[in-house]
Parts: C-alpha cells; structure tokens; sequence
C-alpha cells in the first residue's frame, strides 16, 4: 500500500456500485470503505476528502465520525442530502456533480413532457394490449408548440430545458431566486405569478427549506384542468398527496415525475392514469453521465489537493 | 351547398364530420355495407371524396363516381390517392400540409427519447412495482449530441431537424438532390450512406413507388445493432419483415415507430422489445392539429365549390 497517494473516503451505501469509481481513481488514491471489515479510522483521518456516493446523507454525525475531512465531494446534481450549513460552519468545501448530467436530466423532462402530452407509454399499452384493432383509434392528445412553460429554476438543467423547448416553437418563462437577466425569457419572481402564466410548469431546481412543496395544491388549482406538472428536481418540490388527489379528481391535467417524496414508494392511485407518466429517478442514469461525474470528480479532488479554485463548487447560500 | 353530395371514406374526426355534415349532404361510406348499392344509387351527386391516410381515393372508387371533381385528403400523405388518374380526368387533390408538421416533429423527437432513454419500459418498471422489488432502473443511452440522419428534407424534416439541433445533434439527410440548407446538414447521395453515419435514422419523406421499402435489409445491416430507425412517415417506407428480424435478433439497436405496413395489425414480435417504441398512427393525433386539418378540408372544398383558388393542391 502506497502511503504517498492522497486518501480518499467513499462515503457510500451497500446498493452503491463502485467499481466505476475504484476503476477510475483506484491508483491514484488511497481508497477507504468505511462499510469493509479492513476499515481504519487511522487511515480515515489522514483523509482530508470525503467522496459522497450517490444520495448517502452527510450530516453532522458524519462529520464528527470523519474529523479530518475539509472538503466533501458531491457526486449528484441535487445535494439536498448534504447538510451544507452544517459543512459550512465547520469549513468544509463541498461540490456537486455541476454540468455532468445536466444535458441528460433537460432530455428526460422533454421525454416526460412530450409523452405525457402526446400519449406515447399509454397507447404503447393500447397497442400491446392488442387493442388498435379492436378498439380504433387512440384518442387525442395535446399539441406540445406554442404552449407556456414555466421553468422553476433556471440553473444548467433549466437553462437546458428552456433551449430545446425554444425549438419545438414554446413560450419559456421561469422562476429562480435572481432574475438571470441575460435571456430572452420571462422572469416572475414568485411562482404563483409564474403559473398564472402558464400551461405547464417544469421544476428543476434544488430543494431547500424554500422550495419545499413549491408546487402546492393553490398552484395546481391556478394550472388547471389542462395543466401539467414535470418534475425532474426532488420529490419535496411537489406535494405529492395534493398531486395525487388533483390528478385523480381530473382537476390537473396530466403529470411527468421522475422523482416522489417517498422514494421508491410511489402512489398506487397514479398507475390508474394514463394522463401520467412515471419513471424511477433515472433522468440523470446514463453512461455518457457517469463518465462525465468521474471527470467532475477527479478535476475538483485535484483542484482541491492543489489549493486551486473548485470546479463545481456550492456557495453556501 | 347542402345539395353537393361528399362522400368521407372511413371515420377520422368527429369535428370534421360534424362540419361536413352542417355544410354538406355527407354519406359516410361505412354507413352503407352493400358499396355497389350505395354507389349505384348515389354515386351521380357525389361531387367530393373526402379520405385519409387509411382510406383514400383509389382507381376503383374514382371510376364508381362519374361526378368527382375534388379529393380533399384528410392527411398531408397522399400514397392512398390515384394521383394519376386524377390528374387525367381533372379531379382536384388537396392535402393538409403545414398544419400537422409540428406535431409530427414533435413525435419524431418524442419517439426517440422514449427510445434511447427507455421511458416506457421505466414507465412500466414502476407500475409493476419493480422499483421496490427490484432497486434502481437500468443506465440508458444519452439522446442529446446523437448524429440524427432524416430521409426527406421536406417540411417535416426541416422541422424534426430543428430540433434535434437543439439537443446538439449532428444532422445529415438524404433526398433526390442536395437542399440548399441555411444550417449545415451533410447531405448523402444514397441511403445505405446515410444509414453507415449516422446513429438515429428517421423516415420523413413521402411515400411513392420509389421511396416503397427505402428501409431495407441493406439499410438496416448499415445502420447495425448501435442504431435506431424512427418511422412517422408511412408504414411501407419500411421492410417491415427485414425489420421485425433484425429486431429480434439484435441486428438493429431499435425503433420507434408510428406507422405500419397493415395498420392497425402491428408484429406482436414487437409487443415484449424493449428496445421498440410503438405508437397508434397518432403523429397528427392532437385536438389542435385536427382541428386544423378539418379547416383546411372545408376551405378546400368550400374554394372549389365557390369557383375560388384552392388553398392546398396538390393537383
């Protein structure tokens, strides 16, 4: 065992597959498993980096277990699982996964939006259900083109997600917490003014103590019979139980969700709808996207190790 | 104008039918199971033929209707009209071009996200409760920065390269002769080209006697088991046997498809792929758009009948 190499720890859980990772840094880094029998706390504290695999919480017990971290490496764009004000009134720097995933993440909620409008995962049922035949024709869906999107956050994933929409001919208007003055899009500052003024609302931002349930039942209601909700953010950015009730009542139009508050629990009542489509958290699970991490990764631990400006790193707001 | 018989070939809207009908005296073709009766009856005041992508206006039917003066297609497709023969007798033919091609676009770009990032599959993984069961869900391939080849550089080609553009992909196309395009798009001077370069084929051309199987078993072994075809053209734009097989065996990575050869028969090999996407013939399957398509028919009929210019002809 090489002791000159940097220490790092993998803070992780036993579903997290880490072979990526040991394949990529295994030489370069002395790698520590704090859930392997081998495991040293000696070794633990040489270690001034803890890696954050996947959505394994950092809190401040983690942080009293690992003394001598400085700085936790956030390999996901979303970082709500790390407890940040705590990093932060301890020093500790901590990055997330920056642009590594963003192209996909904007894909997938145009994948969710343009399914849910235009039915594609439920006539595929109707046509495995063998029904074309015996039934005629799908009814119709929603056309997708001239419609008014209101992006909630306007980061790299809805900055995205508002250029692609650009060219299938939608009027974009979002909501962040600056108004991004550089676009050509519409800014309101509150959400509620937001969905007044528009037909679908995409959420793509992070979650904090702010943006939980920024869609609520109110901005449902304001959206409408024929709205529709995406949310490729966090499960927290929408009140589920509302949801669910408003979907089910015909009171919203239809929902895209990548992401639910009880994770991998997702409300039975929604399998009923086919005005919903449904996907379990893999907007961002691509091989090109962890590739991608891997690079975002390495490139903020050598920027770390070499006292240099962090790649990705997250102010502390 | 109500005493101007049209006739509408099989149901395709019920608004379209309702407006026919206020303007019209309409015989619905399907209302009527003895054809030779009905025409031998009626086929004197039928002015118009009113049909669609299923159901349009053959050499036979155009024979049965010594007064036919006008087609209107409900669809911009019109490989179900005798184009020939109307063209010889003086019958007009007019389409819905333009109003549907967004739409259509729109799907082609929703076709192939589904597809590479496996959205019904994940869709259903959830719904069958393997999410709990079974953990997290499969890695799927990255849409956006794929090179998209499009068969038809038309409007609905134009459209589709629009916004795959918008995803960063690279865009080439093949057509019977290079388009002066403002973007740059690599043109292919034959389709198995097209095919070798490119990861994401789509068919946007119409369908003719030359374009019949412009997907064929050389053009599948091209595009290989790393590509995909995406068809919202017509569904004998693809040999659809060659298909299923290269399907089945893994000789070609995928394919989402909108249209068939025997609509509304589809393979039942494709039912359990995972790496297919199938859609009912919905590409301009939106209230919207049929709702503007049927404005299109009746200006068409009502220019004609009114000695007016027709709004779409095609002949």
């Amino acid at each position: 065992m090489n002791t000159d190499l940097p220490f790092l720890i993998l803070h992780h859980s036993p579903q997290n597959n880490l072979n990526e990772f040991i394949h990529r840094f295994g030489s370069r880094f002395h790698l520590i498993d704090p859930l392997l029998p081998s495991f040293s706390a000696a070794d633990a504290n040489l270690s001034r980096i803890l890696v954050c695999v996947g959505l394994e919480p950092v809190n401040p017990s983690t942080l009293d277990r690992f003394p001598s971290i400085q700085c936790v490496i956030g390999t996901t764009a979303g970082i709500d699982h790390i407890d940040t004000g705590e990093c932060h009134r301890r020093g500790i720097k901590v990055t997330n996964a920056g642009i590594a995933f963003s192209e996909d993440v904007a894909d997938y909620a145009i994948g969710l939006l343009i399914d849910v409008l235009r039915r594609i995962s439920a006539s595929q049922r109707y046509i495995r259900s063998a029904s074309w035949p015996v039934k005629g024709d799908y009814p119709l869906g929603s056309t997708l083109g001239g419609k008014r999107i209101g992006i909630i956050g306007l980061g790299s994933i809805g900055s995205m997600i508002a250029t692609r929409l650009e060219s299938f001919g939608c009027i974009i208007s979002y909501s962040s917490r600056t108004d991004k003055s550089k676009t050509n899009y519409t800014y309101f500052k509150s959400v509620d003014n937001l969905v007044r003024n528009c037909d679908i609302l995409i959420a793509c931002c992070s979650l904090t103590s702010e943006t939980h349930h920024i869609i609520n039942r109110e901005t449902m209601m304001l959206l409408g019979k024929e709205g529709i909700v995406i949310n490729v953010g966090r499960g927290g950015l929408v009140n589920e139980k509302a949801l669910v009730e408003a979907l089910v009542k015909g009171e919203l139009g239809g929902a895209g969700l990548d992401v639910y508050e009880e994770e991998p629990i997702v409300s039975r009542e929604l399998f009923e709808l086919d005005n919903v489509v449904l996907s379990p958290h893999c907007a961002a699970f691509t091989p090109e996207g962890t590739e991608m991490i891997l690079d975002v990764v390495g490139t903020n631990i050598e920027a770390f190790l070499a006292n240099k400006p962090l790649l990705s790193e997250v102010k502390y707001a | 104008m109500e005493s101007i018989g049209v006739l509408m070939t099989c149901p395709m809207n019920a608004y379209l039918e309702q407006e026919l009908d206020k303007r019209f005296k309409l015989f619905r073709f399907w209302h009527f199971p003895q054809e030779h009766t009905f025409l031998s009856e009626h086929s004197a005041t039928i002015r118009a033929v009113v049909g669609n992508a299923s159901i349009g206006a053959n050499a036979n039917l155009i024979d049965a209707l010594p007064s036919l003066e006008i087609v209107s297609s409900f669809s911009v497709g019109l490989d179900k009209v005798d184009l020939a023969k109307c063209k010889d007798k003086g019958i007009r033919v007019t389409n819905t071009p333009g109003v549907l091609t967004e739409d259509v676009a729109d799907l082609a770009i929703g076709l192939m996200i589904a597809l590479l990032r496996r959205l019904c599959e994940s869709d259903r993984y959830v719904r069958g409760g393997l999410w709990k069961k079974k953990g997290n869900f499969k890695s799927t391939t990255k849409f956006s920065g794929k090179s998209v080849g499009i068969i038809g550089l038309g409007r609905i080609g134009l459209a589709i390269a629009k916004r795959a553009e918008a995803f960063g992909c690279p865009i080439s196309y093949y057509s019977r002769s290079p388009k002066a395009t403002s973007n740059y798009y690599k043109y292919y001077p034959t389709v198995v080209d097209l095919a070798s370069n490119c990861e994401i084929l789509v068919v946007a051309c119409a369908l003719t006697e030359e374009t019949r199987h412009i997907i064929n078993r050389e053009v599948i072994d091209a595009l290989g088991p790393e590509g995909v075809v995406i068809n919202i053209g017509r569904g004998p734009h693809i040999d659809e046997a060659e298909l299923v097989s290269a399907l089945v065996e893994g000789r070609l990575g995928g394919a989402g498809l909108d249209v068939f050869e025997n609509e509304p028969e589809v393979p039942d090999q494709l039912f359990e792929l995972e790496n297919v996407v199938l859609t009912p013939h919905v590409g301009s399957g939106t209230n919207e758009t049929r709702k503007a398509m049927t404005d299109l028919v009746i200006g068409n009929l009502e220019a004609h009948f009114l000695n007016k210019p027709l709004l779409s002809p095609v002949v």
